[in-house]
């Protein structure tokens, strides 16, 4: 580890900081529908918008409505990119005349993106025509965004309201969330990364002739304006197979910088939304802190285990010390301009939030440096979380949080004025449990299933059962990283990611919905002495423990038999 | 319950999104992109004589000893710009030992003695990295100036020269661009045989 890249890091924390309270406030007066700066431009977008829909803007909807609306959306919204993926090969803009996309590959790729997973069993620059790539997975990157704001917002409304029975109307705050947020972010950083280097164009691949001689094919495409939504929406998905390792997609390490920076930039500002709406700044940063105490131990891990790097390499002969030429470590799966301190930031930002956009293949890092993309993903994905997702996936633990500190005085909890009461409580453990079930149940198949399980495990010995076990966790989260060696592109592994990918995304949706109802219908009782404050320093650290104890019970002997094994056998010089 | 309203405003609503965001919105970029920064909008394309030969953004394979060498690449065909990505070799992958043996077993034979830079020997993220760490490059000095018959110290100077630092300083790390050190070879000294 060096100097320089923990100075990254602070810089890269700080950013996070100087954004949250201008992002959180603006969405804070968005979603209260308080006139913006941008109304004078997107007011009457939105109007027009509304009018050609039919939706009435002034309608509000209790939770059960407002889950329909966004279910229904997502199954109409679902259907269109299966439909564009299988009849690409007769639509235009498809220079390199690329075949309809496989039914089965098209089915897990539609949920994928529709979800906010980007899980990709595919290679981008092979399979997708830039229609497919535009209309069908950068579309799905704005409105898969959008509507996990959404949720957040309808949550939100629930605490913060006083005995109403709705929470919002899903179509006004899903239009909100693209026109007034993700549209303005994209269209300047659009143009920030192609000033860059990240190519904008709609030309077929180029074939030149190589120094040496030999011909090389170079895939072009409209990438600048999915890659910025696929990092400020969380979502994820390479325009190409490498991801934001390749350098159309990251060129430079201001690139690089932003790309991070997206991935945390709404979700951060939803923490002060949280507190803005609620009346209670200090909540809003109490949570921040959780986050950010969660962030900074898991990029500590990372950075050091592939900073230290992979004994075996230095055993074959590879110098891997830092020097002022080079940063060494374990640079197996990594960019050169990179180096070891930005992947292992980029892997722990990816992971904590629900992004899963990588600058380096997560499945050759070390394996303690693997453990923490893994292991975030497990805890839920509530590390600032995917936009949206993190906010009402941080809200379930905070309900269990403060149902843990009624317990221990022996009172009815309370949260910000509201009681905590057994259906709170339910519905915050049904996710939690329907999240761990799926993941390990469907790992657990697989494992033991030469046939279509482990067949398709690349790497042997104990980190097989990590790519199993992160394929799992990456769906049910809506990660969409991966352990890239699985070939996932497989009947049994298309479905039932497929599947993960649903429970994972409307499972942890429906739940939170309907616990913002319920608070929606509660009174708010004063604070009394017998009140757990949720402002303190002493919450953050209540929360920080459940989120782990949490994680821990239910996936640590999934993780010891993975990553912690394969850490020492490497150490002992074991190789399969 | 609204479910005949909400499916027909969710019809409607994925139409009028689709249009704005999906194909609006890319192509209006695509071309305000095309006019401010027509190099950087279609990949930096590097011609040579009038033939191009390569992007700077995009790594290629050298083989002669003349030329610096890039690092190994995962795809199927090394270097292939149409199909990216890495060898997805897990750290205690017996092939991955082998192959970082082999490979430093190659350095060795340029530049005996020395200690062989990680990053020379492992295969990239993107199987296109177009850099390499100035240590990584330094190391194959001696086999570059033998091969173009010049001194070590000139070629040690043209790498110097296309070293890029950190961004601001502090961005990232330190690196050379392989296909423009190469270039500025064929360009400065004695062309490769």
């Amino acid at each position: 580890m060096t100097l320089n890249g923990w100075l990254q890091i602070a810089f890269f924390l700080a950013t996070v900081v100087l954004v949250t309270p201008l992002l959180g406030g603006y969405m804070a007066r968005l979603f209260t529908h308080q006139r913006t700066f941008l109304d004078p431009v997107m007011r009457p977008l939105e109007r027009q918008v509304y009018r050609l829909t039919g939706v009435d803007e002034t309608r509000e909807m209790r939770w059960t409505e407002y889950a329909i609306a966004l279910l229904l959306f997502s199954v109409v919204s679902l259907l269109v990119l299966y439909a564009l993926q299988r009849l690409q090969g007769r639509l235009p803009f498809n220079p390199q005349g690329l075949p309809a996309v496989p039914p089965v590959l098209a089915f897990n790729t539609a949920v994928s993106f529709t979800t906010n997973t980007n899980w990709q069993a595919y290679s981008g620059e092979s399979t997708m025509s830039y229609l497919t790539q535009m209309a069908g997975l950068a579309y799905h990157n704005f409105v898969s965004a959008a509507a996990g704001i959404a949720v957040a917002v309808a949550f939100i409304r629930g605490i913060a309201n006083r005995e109403q029975e709705t929470i919002g109307n899903f179509w006004v705050d899903m239009v909100r969330a693209s026109l007034y947020l993700l549209l303005p972010i994209a269209v300047i950083g659009t143009l920030v990364l192609v000033s860059q280097g990240v190519v904008q164009n709609l030309r077929p691949y180029d074939t030149v002739q190589t120094v040496e001689g030999a011909a090389q094919v170079i895939a072009q495409g409209p990438v600048a304006s999915q890659e910025i939504i696929k990092q400020f929406g969380t979502n994820g998905g390479g325009f190409f197979n490498a991801n934001s390792a390749h350098p159309f997609e990251n060129p430079t390490p201001l690139t690089n910088w932003l790309a991070m920076f997206g991935i945390f930039a709404i979700s951060s500002g939803l923490t002060y939304t949280l507190g803005s709406l609620t009346g209670s700044r200090r909540h809003g940063w109490a949570v921040w802190g959780a986050m950010a105490v969660l962030f900074v131990a898991g990029v500590t891990v990372a950075y050091w285990a592939e900073a230290r790097g992979n004994p075996l390499l230095t055993t074959a002969g590879a110098d891997q010390t830092v020097s002022a030429l080079a940063p060494g470590g374990n640079m197996e799966g990594k960019e050169v301009r990179f180096g070891i301190a930005n992947t292992a930031l980029f892997a722990t930002a990816t992971t904590a939030a629900s992004c899963g956009a990588v600058n380096g293949w997560h499945d050759s890092f070390t394996p303690i440096g693997g453990l923490v993309p893994l292991a975030n993903m497990q805890l839920g994905e509530v590390v600032f979380g995917g936009v949206g997702a993190g906010m009402y996936g941080v809200l379930v633990y905070v309900i269990l949080a403060v149902f843990i500190a009624g317990l221990m005085v022996g009172r009815t909890p309370e949260y910000l004025g509201k009681k905590i009461q057994a259906f709170e409580v339910q519905m915050a453990m049904l996710t939690v449990l329907i999240f761990s079930l799926v993941i390990l149940a469907f790992t657990a198949v697989s494992s033991v299933s030469p046939g279509f399980g482990t067949a398709s495990v690349f790497n042997q010995g104990p980190h097989g059962l990590s790519e199993l076990l992160y394929a799992y966790s990456s769906a049910t989260a809506n990660n969409g990283s991966a352990f890239g060696g699985l070939s996932a592109n497989t009947p049994w592994f298309n479905t039932t990611l497929g599947m993960a990918m649903l429970f994972g995304r409307f499972f942890m949706i429906i739940p939170p919905l309907a616990i913002a109802g319920s608070l929606s219908r509660k009174k708010v009782i004063p604070a009394s002495t017998g009140t757990f404050p949720v402002t303190t320093p002493l919450f953050t650290v209540l929360l920080v423990g459940v989120i782990v104890i949490v994680g821990a019970l239910t996936f640590f002997p999934a993780l010891s038999l993975g990553p912690v094994v394969e850490h020492f056998l490497m150490h002992h010089g074991r190789v399969f | 319950m609204h479910l005949a309203r909400h499916l027909r405003i969710a019809l409607l609503m994925t139409a009028v999104t689709t249009v704005l965001l999906g194909v609006v919105y890319p192509l209006t970029m695509t071309a305000i992109a095309q006019l401010l920064f027509p190099e950087q909008a279609n990949g930096q394309l590097i011609a040579r004589n009038g033939v191009v030969v390569g992007s700077r953004l995009i790594g290629q394979g050298f083989s002669r000893p003349g030329y610096f060498h890039a690092r190994p690449s995962a795809t199927s065909t090394p270097y292939d710009a149409a199909n990216s990505g890495g060898s997805q070799y897990g750290p205690t992958n017996a092939k991955l030992i082998e192959t970082v043996r082999a490979n430093v077993a190659r350095a060795r034979t340029d530049n005996p003695g020395a200690p062989v830079p990680v990053d020379l020997v492992t295969a990239s993220a993107s199987g296109v990295d177009p850099h390499l760490t100035p240590a990584a490059a330094r190391f194959q000095v001696p086999r570059v100036a033998r091969a173009r018959g010049v001194a070590p110290s000139d070629v040690e100077a043209l790498v110097e020269a296309y070293t890029e630092g950190r961004t601001f300083g502090f961005l990232g790390e330190a690196r050379v661009n392989v296909l423009e050190l190469n270039l500025a070879l064929d360009a400065t000294l004695v062309s490769a045989r």
